[in-house]
């Protein structure tokens, strides 16, 4: 229960916040903002030590049943840790928001768009159906693009807002196929069920299908090659909202996704062949250009691209376990799993850290350019400390906690050559080495994050103002992480025991309480540790790299790294506007004539062809009443009139003519014993009469129809082919009744809904959400009819793009 | 709009009494005779509009000084209320009941949430047929 | 009594098409407000016309007409007023603002 009502806390105080920072608009709404998610931690930390015995907490709100769609929140120890990175990494980045963004800003707007991004993100990760899920799923992506787009008068915010979103979204549409085919599979939307019953279908054609197209989401948000574009781009945000979304929360949500259905998909080879290979290229790639960069924050963004890489990677090895379920031997590939959830953790605390000392460098030095940066660590010691508690524990050096995490990666690379499934064989030796140089690239660039910042020379003629350490409040927030980092060096096994090894439940149901899923984890493991040899090795050859970076950058301008990734988005996406526009313009001829004739033109082809082609005329006339003399004088009237509208000269006439019909409806209603429909008609009539009038005394007079006679026959053709068309079908319709009325339900009206007069039971009860959407109709309508006359078009209004 | 129109004025006064109360009775009536939120709200705005007629906006605006727009969203809000408050009683969204009360005056009688429904939408009527009326009237 | 019914609506919509290929903004107005009324038409007839009591169970008859068109009407009738309101103060607004109510001048620029 308490879950369900988490989700909604941030949407709730999302709402307040607007009218809060209306009453005191300045920077103290971030207090109000922080108590949000420190009360949620709180809360849910409450709840660590019973999930880490093994509880689960499910609680369903009935929703659309009919559908199988329920809101469901499902606590376990995995959703347990992401509820807890979310909710903790919040309080801090919105501790640190408050001294990072000016007053000027609109911080009511920002402060929303988080709370937003909160909530959606809470409801990923503790939903258990699947529509749900992809609701929420894609409101992050939305809270993304809104925070991207922070400062939308710049034009690369703009930009990265709409790849991040093009991108992420469409990956979040095939998931959205891929989660319709495992329920067309299994004829359930819960996660859970899913899990329980997938095992009969795995030889289906949509399990696989289904399997490519949930990855396909996730890989897009989590910015796995070829996806990561998007990520980089993205960076135009506030630093807070890149420390957040899109290194800590939001890009772990693919990750989420992996873990969450290993249990459904994992033990296949494409899983674990898709996970590991993509994961693990992504490492490499990530971390090779990440060197490159000289911008703080892109580097931060291509290694955030390689770790992410590195956690997909682990999981995609962790999956092999589920193979042919438990024994002694497959239990050991867990611990890839281990490890990518224990560098998850690691990975949300240096990493935030570190984006907020780029923040910090950025705010008081003006510039993110390393090449202009240097020698700060005199000027700004305590964020010193901290870039290089982060970077240290990034490169996988002790005693931070990144190196106990690298080293367990370091050990799956190795233990999965001995893995003999899925045809292994002499590619497993691949892995390690891949992995290897990958991990020398990360140790390069996380030196050059702190040693380029704060070491060398300090340049003071090339920053616009004296550099001096950020203000006590700025460093609180990266302070606890750092502290985090250093902590968890020290006392992995309470981070192992509490938090991950619930989580390691939640992924694979089949092993529950077997031994050596959880390993004890401890720093030293004697010389002859393969993994720490490893690390050495990297060291060794990541400070030679370091030294003689300038001799080898040269790499990076050989022709094929030029040929870009972004290069392909931005030509994919000119070609498709282009061709669109095209092809717009061709039939959107801006005339309402022509729209109507491809409506009308469409109708005749496909209902009057489809009544001659089926064959199906059928005319019943004996069921017909009697009609007496005076309703032939009232259709005859009704007809005259019709069709005189049609030649008369005068507008007077015209609308005369209309009222002659609607009161003549009126009248047939009473003849068809339906008194309310006569007396809404009536009045109906008059005020749209009035209203006609009242129109007329502003427009002018009708003019003569100026049409070339070819265009009026052509127009009187369709209009005597639909009248045709619609007056045969209703009379085929009325011949042909192929199920009994339903309205006889109704008639126990007063026993349903104590009312005698039917029809106004069926209004206010049987079907009332149609008459409460007609409301809301009626109300948008006189709303936009206030809009229209009382609103004028301001001219000249200021231009705020492209600045 | 201004006309000058005695006999009009004389007839209005009375007349815009009836038509209020055959607006309401109609509205009252709705549950088992013809009638109902609709009708009841259509013949309610006919009498404003009646009045606006009759009268000049100004001189109405001063004796009714409501906003039409905000009775319209009161309406909206009645509707979509009495859905939402089922929910909170754990029914099914839009579920109506009804009941009978022993109320001083009128013995016992049946009080239905279709009642507040459609006060809602006899509200929204009422607001924005009113609204239309006068904002194209006012626009000159 | 529905064959009757049903030509005079075929009709109706022959008149109401005719008018919304018109290029006069009132004429296309009037041409959706005429297609509602032959929709009404069209629905009350489906369900059945003169089959029984006016639907009301004070009535206490044997037997009632098809109650469900008649709310679907109610609902219709609304929405179109509604809709022909709306358009009505479209119309006024734009000939307001370009001042002119013919279609083909009406048409949006080429590009933007």
């Amino acid at each position: 229960m308490f879950i369900t009502i988490a989700i909604f806390i941030p949407f709730l105080a999302a709402i307040l916040v607007p009218f809060i920072y209306k009453w005191m608009p300045s920077r103290k709404i971030g207090w109000f903002v922080l108590f949000v998610p420190l009360t949620l931690f709180i809360i849910l930390a409450s709840f660590i030590p019973s999930v880490a015995k093994g509880g689960t907490y499910i609680h369903t709100m009935r929703w659309i049943d009919s559908a199988g769609i329920n809101f469901t929140t499902y606590l376990d120890g995995l959703s347990m840790i992401f509820g807890l990175l979310i909710t903790g990494v919040g309080t801090l980045v919105i501790l640190y928001s408050i001294y990072y963004l000016s007053e000027r800003e609109a911080l009511g707007r920002f402060y929303v768009y988080l709370l937003m991004f909160m909530g959606a993100m809470l409801g990923v990760v503790f939903s258990d159906n699947m529509m749900v899920l992809y609701v929420f799923w894609e409101l992050t992506s939305i809270s993304s693009f809104l925070l991207i787009a922070f400062w939308y008068h710049r034009k690369q915010s703009r930009y990265g807002a709409q790849k991040s979103m093009l991108i992420t979204v469409s990956g979040g549409v095939a998931m959205l196929a891929g989660f319709i085919m495992l329920q067309t599979l299994t004829g359930s939307f819960s996660v859970r069920e899913v899990i329980a019953t997938i095992g009969q279908y795995t030889d289906d054609t949509l399990f696989l299908l289904a399997m490519l197209l949930v990855l396909l989401g996730a890989f897009t948000k989590s910015a796995q090659f070829p996806f990561h574009i998007w990520l980089p781009d993205a960076m135009e945000a506030p630093t807070p909202v890149s420390a957040y979304l899109h290194s800590a929360t939001m890009v772990k949500a693919g990750i989420y996704l992996v873990a969450r259905f290993t249990p459904v998909f994992g033990g296949e080879a494409v899983w674990f062949y898709a996970v590991s290979c993509v994961g693990l290229f992504t490492l490499f790639w990530g971390s090779f250009n990440a060197v490159k960069q000289t911008d703080l924050k892109a580097l931060l963004a291509y290694s955030t691209v390689s770790q992410l890489g590195l956690i997909m990677s682990l999981f995609g090895l962790g999956s092999a376990a589920l193979n042919g379920g438990y024994s002694a031997d497959s239990v050991i590939y867990t611990q890839a799993t281990f490890a990518a959830l224990f560098h998850l953790v690691n990975h949300s605390t240096f990493k935030g850290a570190l984006f907020m000392v780029v923040g910090i460098v950025d705010h008081e030095a003006g510039t993110r350019d390393i090449r202009r940066l240097g020698g700060l660590m005199s000027l700004m010691p305590v964020t010193f400390t901290i870039a290089l508690i982060g970077s240290f524990s990034m490169a996988g050096l002790p005693p931070f906690n990144g190196f106990l995490s690298k080293e367990m990666f370091f050990e799956s690379m190795l233990i999965i050559r001995e893995l003999d499934l899925f045809s292994m064989g002499s590619w497993g030796a691949l892995f390690p080495v891949i992995a290897w140089i990958a991990s020398v690239f990360t140790f390069v660039y996380s030196m050059i994050i702190v040693f380029k910042t704060f070491l060398g020379e300090h340049q003071p003629d090339r920053l616009d103002r004296p550099v001096h350490e950020a203000p006590i409040g700025m460093l609180i927030a990266p302070s606890i992480l750092g502290l985090l980092v250093v902590g968890i060096f020290f006392f992995p096994n309470m981070v192992g025991h509490y938090v991950l090894q619930p989580a390691m439940a939640a992924v694979y149901p089949p092993f529950a309480g077997a031994e050596g899923m959880v390993p004890h984890i401890s720093a030293w493991h004697g010389f002859n540790y393969a993994p720490l040899q490893l690390t050495l090795g990297v060291i060794v050859v990541g400070v030679l790299l370091y030294l003689s970076l300038r001799y080898w950058r040269g790499v990076y301008t050989i022709a094929p790294m030029r040929w870009s990734l972004d290069g392909l988005y931005n030509g994919l996406l000119l070609q498709t506007e282009r061709f669109t526009t095209v092809l717009t313009r061709f039939y959107m001829t801006g005339h309402l004539r022509d729209y109507l004739v491809y409506i009308f033109t469409f109708f005749i082809l496909v209902v009057g062809g489809g009544l001659v082609l089926t064959g199906s005329f059928a005319f019943d006339f004996s069921n017909d009443a009697p009609i007496t003399i005076n309703e032939y004088v009232l259709v005859f009237v009704m007809i005259g009139a019709g069709i005189s509208i049609l030649f008369v000269k005068s507008r007077m006439t015209a609308i005369i003519l209309n009222s002659v019909l609607g009161y003549a409806v009126a009248l047939f209603f009473i003849v068809f014993r339906a008194p309310d429909l006569a007396l809404t008609q009536i009045i109906v009539e008059t005020v749209t009469t009035a209203l006609f009038l009242l129109c007329f005394y502003f427009l002018p007079d009708w003019k003569r129809e100026i049409a070339s006679r070819s265009t009026k026959i052509i127009n009187a053709v369709i209009a005597i082919a639909v009248g045709a068309i619609v007056t045969i079908l209703a009379l085929t319709v009325q011949g042909n009744k192929l199920f009994e009325s339903i309205s006889v339900y109704f008639e126990d009206s007063y026993a349903l809904a104590g009312g005698k007069n039917i029809v106004n039971t069926i209004l206010g009860d049987f079907r009332a959400f149609d008459t409460m959407l007609e409301v809301v109709v009626l109300f948008i309508a006189g709303l936009g009819v206030f809009t229209l006359i009382k609103l004028k078009a301001r001219k000249g209004g200021q231009d705020v793009e492209d600045q | 709009m201004k006309i000058n129109d005695v006999i009009l004025r004389t007839v209005t006064k009375i007349v815009v009494f009836i038509i209020l109360t055959f607006g309401v009775e109609l509205f009252l009536a709705g549950h088992h005779n013809p009638g109902g939120g609709f009708i009841g709200g259509l013949v309610l705005s006919s009498a404003f509009v009646l009045l606006y007629l009759v009268h000049d906006i100004e001189t109405v605006q001063k004796g009714i000084p409501w906003d039409y727009k905000k009775i319209a969203a009161l309406g909206v809000f009645l509707a979509v209320g009495t859905g939402v408050g089922s929910v909170l009683f754990g029914a099914e969204f839009l579920t109506q009941t009804a009941s009978h009360f022993d109320l001083p005056v009128f013995g016992s009688t049946e009080l239905s949430t279709i009642l507040l429904f459609e006060a809602g939408v006899a509200l929204t009527v009422v607001g924005v047929v009113v609204t239309i009326i006068l904002s194209i009237s006012e626009d000159v | 009594m529905e064959t009757l019914i049903t030509i005079l609506v075929g009709v109706l919509v022959t008149v109401a098409v005719y008018l919304l290929l018109s290029r006069n903004l009132i004429r296309v107005i009037l041409g959706t407000a005429i297609l509602s009324h032959a929709v009404h038409l069209l629905l009350m007839t489906m369900g059945g016309l003169k089959k029984g009591s006016v639907p009301l169970l004070g009535e206490n008859a044997e037997s009632y007409t098809d109650a469900l068109p008649q709310a679907l009407i109610l609902t219709a009738i609304v929405i179109s007023f509604a809709v022909t309101a709306f358009l009505l103060v479209l119309a006024y607004r734009t000939f307001k603002e370009t001042g002119s109510d013919d279609l083909d001048a009406l048409r949006g620029v080429k590009d933007e």
